[in-house]
This record gives C-alpha cells, structure tokens and sequence, in this order.
C-alpha cells in the first residue's frame, strides 16, 4: 500500500522544523511514495514480475538568497538530520543568487481540485496474467510473428509538496498501463514495433485483444523494407511521432532555455512562429488527464495556457527562477507541461495522405537529433512511401533533416487528435523537408 | 564499506536466513544492497545555480526460476519489508524446482580504489574552479555567451548475499567534470561540449589546470561549428576519427551482442556466431579491468568478476555479453556483463569498455582515400534498433572531405546504417587506437549505466549521412 497523506506530512513538517532550527530561512520539501507492479510475459508465458516500492524526500534550503538541496529515499529520522545539517551547511557555502527565492505567496494553489487521477482498484498479478494471455494469443496469431513480449503495470503514487510559507498539499495518483512488443520475421528481414495503452482508471484501458492485434499489424507491415534515394518530400508523421514534435517546442519555450539564450525561440513571443493555422495548448485541468495537476513543483497554481494562437507564440514556460530573472511571473511550469497539445486542424487523415501525390508516413524515429540552440533537426526514420493516398511499401534506414524554424510554418494537421499521452497531436504533414537515403 | 544492518532491526545473518529460504528451489537469484551518496554542482549562466546531494538506500531482491524472474525492492531494510519481498517472490514463483547454482568465480583483483571522491575535495574549491571555468572562457572569447561547468561525483556501495551465505562486495567511485559553451556571432549560435572523467578523484582529472584544457576542447568545437555550413544528405563514404566516434561499435554491434536479445533471438546477430560479421583486421572487445575507466567494475552486479570479453575476433563474431541468466539459458558462463542501474532494476547483460583494436592504417591515408565523404570527429549519441539493426549517431564536430583533402566544417547530422553489415564496410582500420574521455553513458530498458568505449581512426566505405544538403 502506497503510504497515506498523514505519513507523508508528518514527514515533511519534522524537516521544515528542523531546517528551520538549523538556520534555514525558507525551506521546501517535497515526499514521495510510489508503488507498482508489473508482470511482463514472452511467448505467451510468465518472464518477470516486479515490485517496486520508492521513497524518496527532496529538501531545499534557502539562506537568504543562498540555495542548495539534497535528496534521499532513507527516511529514517537518524538520516535526515544528517542530510538536512548537510544541506544548511553547504547553502551556506555556495554563493547567493539574486534570483533565488520560494514562490511568490499569491501565486501558491489555494484550492486542490479533484480531477479524477486515483483508482483505488487493485489488480491482482493473476488478472494481469489474464490480460496479458489474452493480449499475446491475439498478438502471436499470425505465423509471421516470431517473438511476443507484453506488459502490464499498476502503479499508485502519493505525494506531499509543503514549503515554509504555509504551503501544505499533495494527493494521491494512479496509473495502469499495457503494452504489447512483437517481433515479426521473413526471408528478408527483422522487424520490431509496439503499441501502448496508459489510463488512470484502469477501466479506460484499452481491450487486451485490441492491442495485441495493432502491435502485431504493425509489425508485420514493416517487414521487407526497402531503402530509397535521397530528395526534398512531404513528410507525414503518426501521431507518436508528431508528440515528440510539440514536446521538442516545449522544451525551447521553458523559462531556463530561454533565459539562458539557449533557445532559437527566444524573443520570440508575439511572433508567429507557426503556420496561422496552428493552436497549441496546456490544459493542467483534464479530469483523468495523464499530465493533469493541480499545482507545479513549486506549488504554483497552474492555469490553462493557449500556447500558441493561430500560429503566434503567446507564452513561455515559466517557473518561479527564471521569472525573476526574466521579469516574468511564474505561470506553474516549473517542472514542464501538463496536459499538452496542438488543437485539430480541418482536414482529415484520408485527405492528409492524399494531399501530395508522393510522401513519406513516418512511424518512428531514431537518435537524439533534436538541437533547440539552432532549431537544426536530423533523425533515423523508419515508415511508409505513400503514393496517392496509398500505402506502397514500408521503407527504413532514411534519415529526415530539417530546421524547426521552418518546419513549424510548413506543419498541417489532420483532425484526429485523441489523448493517449500526456503530449498529443493529430497526424502532422510538414512539407519541405530532406530525406537522406541512397 | 556500508554496514547496512547497522540501522536496522535485522541482522544479518537473519537476512541471510530469509535470502536462503526464499531461494531453496530456485536456480538463481541474490539479495543486492546498495548506498550511494552523490553530489552535483553546477554553474550556468555566470551562477552556480545548482549544489545537491543525493544518498539512496535501498535493496532488490531477486529470484529467478528456469526463464522466470521476480524481483522486489524497498528502500527500507527492515524485517518487515524483507519479508514482504520474500512472500512477492515465492507468490510469483509458485511451483519452483530449480537447483540452486552456487558456482560464483573469485577474483582478488580490483580495478580501482576505495575512495569516496565527493569528500576529497571540498565544496569551495569546486566552486572555485567553476568560477574559474567561467571567467577564463568569457575572457578567452568574446563570442562567450553561456557557459555551463559542472561537477558529478558518486560512490556507490554494493553487496550481494546469495544462498548459503555467500557475500560479495565492491566500492565503485566515480566522477565526471563537464564544460559546454555556447558562442553567438551575427545572430548565428552553436554550442561545444566536453568532459572528462572515471573511477579516480576529481583531482587526477584536473590537476595542473587541466580544466583548462577541458574548456579549450570545448571552445575549439564551438568555434568549429560556428563556420559549419550545411551537412550534405546520401550515401557516402566516412572517416571516423579515434576515441569517442566509438560509439559506433556501441550502437552498431555492441548492443546486438548482448545475450538476453540473442537468447530470444531478437537481435539481428542471433543466428552469426562463428561467422564473418566484419572486414579482416576488425578485433572488437568488451573489456570491464582496465583500471580507473568509467565502464570498469571489479564484479559485475551479480557478484561475477569482470573480464576482457573478445566480441569479434578478426572479423569473426566470438562471444557474446552474458549475465547469469542468460549465460545458463544458453549453456554457456557468465562473461561478468551483468549490470543495473541501481537496486530498483533488474539485471541485464550490459557493455563495459567496448574497443576497437588498432590496425595498421594511418588516419592520413584514409582521408587520402575518399574522393566525396565526411570526416567525423565528434559525436553526441547514437540510438539501436536491435531487431532490425539500424543504428544512428549524431555528428557534433564533421567536415566534409573532398578530393581526398579536409575541407571546410559540417552543421551537426546524424548517419545511419546497418549494424550487421557496417562492419563488412569497413576498408582501413587505423593505428591510433584511442579511450575516450570517460564521460559516457548507455541507456537500456530505462536503465542508463557508466560505459567507455575506444577505438582508431576508421574508414566506412558508404553510409548515410542525413544532412539537408541534395
């Protein structure tokens, strides 16, 4: 059982005391507890099952404007006033930092909404067994599928966020998530893919049968690919790879990034940096929403944020340090996004692959390729050529190239967004890229 | 060493009772303690804006039964969680028959010393150096317009206890010292990145005002990347440079190599062993005892000592990485590869120091050789599709070659191939052998473990570079 909001508490108001008493001008601290349980199956039998129970405490102590912090998962009182004796000494030590502070006392989230992220239901190992027999006899169906490995994970989280400005607050999550990998061989080739459900209610997952049936598909098209030339093509990317897109414009609008110069969007609010067609928002209020919260880890309220507003950049993500620095206010990003998403365009999936008579459909990405100094974006891809609005063969070892810079006024969206992860995006055509091949 | 019944309400020979009973009629599996205290200092943005300490404690608990592993970990190391572990184990495993293998080879050698390297050197005088790293980078250019410097120390603790008592323990220091700066020149920015670091303290690395040098490396791939123009795209010959571009092997065969995936023969190599897998002269190894390296471990996770591994001998596949598991499924032994990130994970067959050896060529002459192609000198990191093969990695420091003579700078691209044929593409392979600065580290199911890699100067026949360039 995942510790109760008293333990947790108790836990954090014993190290703002002593913090306090050893000197510390403010204080935060955040407790953790999560617990999960995952059994993983291979061929259609039992591989691993495994438990894990994380504790964890993190404490910042301020002096002044001097800062520092330590974190430990022993949370016997012998080893926290060691740590936090440590931690005060060595805040005194380092150097002060004009920007350093809690957050502002009118900013902190005065009421916890309840937005539906706990489900108390347990699922034993025995029906995760079920799931994952039913999910792997539809996966290894077909006599092309050589290798099934499937997982099912119940996790239950708890935490306690409380500072020394009176802030006090936490709540209990969950989550429980699928999946389904299959390997799928013929003469000419190997070929691996996936699919993935995750749900905070475990009654909202999808059904075991479903997933093992698109994992396998999936796999299967991909087999005999074939490597084309090199040339300048649209490039439509499925919806798990158009997340990595957006994500990669969220990292380049926080806060730090761009009080560090460090961003090719800095400066750029109130520019339009996207086609006008194009609308991004961060909703933290999603009930059973998979990035929702009440408040950021600074325990900053958190508003919904329109992002971008046809194609114009509104905001930054701002947390309570960078603000300061930047003149800004924190708007509770400290710590990320939430709920993330490009809004639907107007066009859908079938007239999207149909839009240019030759295209690439991208189904995965390979590497590290994105650099949000330069906006410069290179990557291992593997899909689909398309050819009027048809499927022709699968293709791999390409590389796409591009710069967001351009990449982002060149973006259209299809009208099939769905909230799988806790960042979304429909379907995504952007023109003018570099595909590398032969 | 840690005492980690010390605290605690139970003894260890207590838990050593709980370890051996839980474990009766199971083929494998071990009780692993682990403490670690780490610490981070950073500098940015002419701040230090970080200095943390971290201590975790915790145990994993693990048994294994025929193919099947349950494994359970809390940071508590009571009575009463070990023996809610023990009854998750034995719940996972209901109708367990195995014999238990006691057979754990001894070593008395170590591969560096018992040192706690966060203590030997005092928070001030790291914010010194820091401090220093800042003023001497913005005062040698004015294109200076960020500077990050930080410091990553760590020692980690571990034990084993396995059935009937047997403990095995190490002490692993290590450190690693980063310096990246970001130059501005006509609106244009670009960033260079460099780092060194291993098992030693934070002075052997940076003794005599060898942090300078870390900053100049840092500052000449910034400036170089300041006149880069952009990468070409298509197939085309490669000269890789010594050392770091290593990580071709890492990602292009290392990971295939590795036996959980050729056991369930998902990795493109499974079915090649004993066959030509690369060009003559090709010898590629997965050594964990050079001493004071970041991917060095005197006993592997599991307690089994490390060693040189011979992966491919000449162009032939050899060997491939074992844990136990693995190692008794495929009816061979453990090459001591297996490693976690820490108690909360699993074991897997993991690479430690992979290195291609030396051959005979000079870098000179493979440059000489390539009329159109790249020559890479640095990378930022690469990515595996093991079943397929594909392997990427991305270009931090390129230039292209043209007539055989180096021209002018590369924009970073990432190359592709195919890794069970790459290696058969390989034309020269170099007499410069080369250990990279010990900054690495691989990610695997979640889990990211300290790895080195190495190797000379080599030329790739064709691969594909992804630039935007037609």
């Amino acid at each position: 059982m995942v510790k109760d909001q008293e333990y947790l508490e108790k836990k954090a108001s014993y190290c703002l005391g002593l913090a306090k008493k050893l000197g510390a001008t403010d204080t935060s601290v955040i407790v953790k507890n999560s617990v999960s349980e995952t059994v993983n199956f291979r061929n259609k039998k039992l591989d691993e099952s495994n438990r894990s129970d994380n504790l964890g405490i993190s404490i910042t102590t301020y002096i002044g404007k001097k800062k520092s912090s330590i974190s430990s998962s022993n949370l016997l009182n012998d080893n926290l006033n060691i740590l936090i004796e440590k931690c005060v000494e060595t805040t005194k030590n380092t150097p002060e930092d004009e920007f350093n502070s809690l957050p502002d006392r009118d900013l902190l989230a005065k009421e916890v909404k309840d937005l539906n992220l706990y489900d108390d239901t347990h699922i034993e190992n025995g029906q995760k067994i079920d799931y994952l027999k039913k999910l792997e006899a539809v996966a290894s169906n077909n006599k092309k599928i050589v290798n099934t490995e499937s997982s099912f994970t119940q996790n239950k989280s708890n935490f306690v966020l409380a500072n020394s400005e009176g802030f006090c607050d936490g709540y209990k999550t969950s989550s429980f998530t699928a999946s389904s990998v299959t390997v799928a061989k013929d003469e000419k080739s190997m070929e691996r893919d996936y699919e993935y459900t995750s749900k905070c209610f475990v009654k909202d997952l999808d059904d075991a049968d479903e997933l093992g049936k698109l994992a396998a598909n999936q796999t299967i098209r991909k087999l005999s690919p074939k490597k084309i030339g090199s040339e300048k093509i649209p490039i439509i990317f499925d919806k798990r790879i158009a997340k990595g897109i957006l994500s990669t414009f969220a990292s380049a609008i926080s806060s730090s990034a761009i009080s560090r110069g460090t961003s090719f969007l800095k400066d750029k609010v109130n520019q339009k940096i996207f086609h006008d067609k194009i609308n991004v928002y961060d909703k933290p209020d999603m009930l059973k929403g998979l990035g929702s919260r009440n408040f950021d880890s600074e325990g900053v309220k958190t508003d919904t944020l329109k992002l971008v507003d046809q194609g114009i950049l509104k905001h930054y993500l701002i947390d309570t340090y960078n603000g300061k620095k930047l003149n800004l206010k924190s708007n509770g990003r400290c710590g990320g996004t939430s709920n993330l998403y490009f809004d639907n365009g107007n066009i859908n999936f079938k007239d999207l692959l149909n839009s240019s008579s030759k295209c690439l459909y991208i189904t995965e990405t390979i590497g590290h390729g994105s650099n949000i100094v330069t906006g410069d974006y290179s990557v291992g891809a593997t899909g689909f050529l398309i050819e009027n609005g048809e499927f022709k063969h699968p293709i791999n070892e390409i590389t796409i190239a591009g710069n967001f810079k351009d990449m982002f006024q060149n973006i259209t969206l299809a009208n099939d967004l769905e909230f799988k992860y806790a960042t979304n995006s429909p379907t995504m055509l952007i023109e003018g890229m570099v595909v590398a091949g032969k | 060493m840690s005492n980690f019944f010390e605290k605690s309400d139970i003894s260890r020979s207590e838990a050593e009772n709980v370890v051996s009973q839980t474990l009766q009629k199971c083929d494998d599996g071990e009780l692993y303690l682990e403490n670690s205290k780490s610490e981070s200092i950073l500098l940015d943005d002419n701040k230090i804006k970080n200095s943390s300490y971290n201590s975790d404690l915790g145990f994993g608990f693990r048994a294994i039964s025929g193919e099947v592993v349950a494994y359970s970990h809390s940071n508590e190391i009571s009575k009463n969680s070990l023996k809610q572990s023990s009854e998750n184990l034995k719940s996972t495993l209901k109708s367990v028959k195995g014999t238990y293998n006691h057979e754990i080879p001894k070593s008395n050698k170590k591969y560096y010393d018992n040192i706690n390297p966060i203590e030997q050197k005092n928070l001030n005088e790291k914010i010194k150096i820091l401090n220093d790293v800042n003023n001497y980078l913005r005062s040698k250019d004015d294109k200076v317009k960020q500077v990050t410097a930080n410091f990553l120390g760590e020692q980690k603790s571990i034990e084993i206890i396995r059935s009937g008592g047997e403990t095995l323990s190490d002490v692993r220091p290590l450190v690693r010292f980063n310096v990246s700066v970001m130059l501005e020149e006509n609106g244009r920015k670009e960033t260079g990145v460099y780092g060194v670091g291993g098992r030693q303290s934070y002075d052997t690395y940076l003794k005599d005002d060898n942090w300078k040098s870390v900053c100049d490396e840092a500052l000449r791939i910034a400036s170089v990347n300041l006149e880069s123009k952009p990468a070409p795209a298509g197939e085309m010959k490669v000269v890789l440079g010594p050392g770091w571009p290593a990580i071709l092997i890492h990602e292009a065969v290392g990971h295939g190599l590795e036996g959980d995936f050729n056991r369930k023969k998902t990795s493109a190599f499974h079915n090649l062993m004993g066959q030509k897998v690369a060009s003559e002269g090709v010898t590629i190894v997965d050594d964990g005892t050079i001493d004071n390296r970041r991917g060095s471990l005197t006993i592997d996770d599991e307690g089994t000592p490390t060693e040189k591994t011979v992966l491919i001998e000449n162009g032939i596949l050899k060997n491939f990485m074992q844990d136990r598991l693995n190692a008794r499924l495929m009816k061979t032994r453990s090459t001591g590869s297996g490693r976690r990130e820490n108690y909360r994970h699993i074991v897997l067959p993991r690479m430690r120091n992979t290195m291609m050896l030396s051959g005979k060529h000079t870098q000179e002459e493979m440059i000489k050789a390539v009329d159109k192609g790249i020559f890479a000198v640095s990378f930022g990191g690469g990515q595996v599709d093991i079943t397929s093969g594909k392997f990427v990695f991305n270009c931090t420091e390129a230039y292209e070659i043209v007539n055989g003579k180096i021209g002018s700078p590369i924009k970073g691209a990432t190359l592709i191939g195919d890794g069970p044929s790459i290696l058969k593409e390989v034309s020269m392979v170099g007499n410069d052998m080369m250990m990279d600065p010990g900054i690495g580290t691989c990610g695997k199911a979640g889990q990211g473990v300290p790895v080195g890699v190495a190797q000379p100067s080599i030329l790739i026949n064709k691969m594909t570079v992804g630039g935007t360039k037609l």
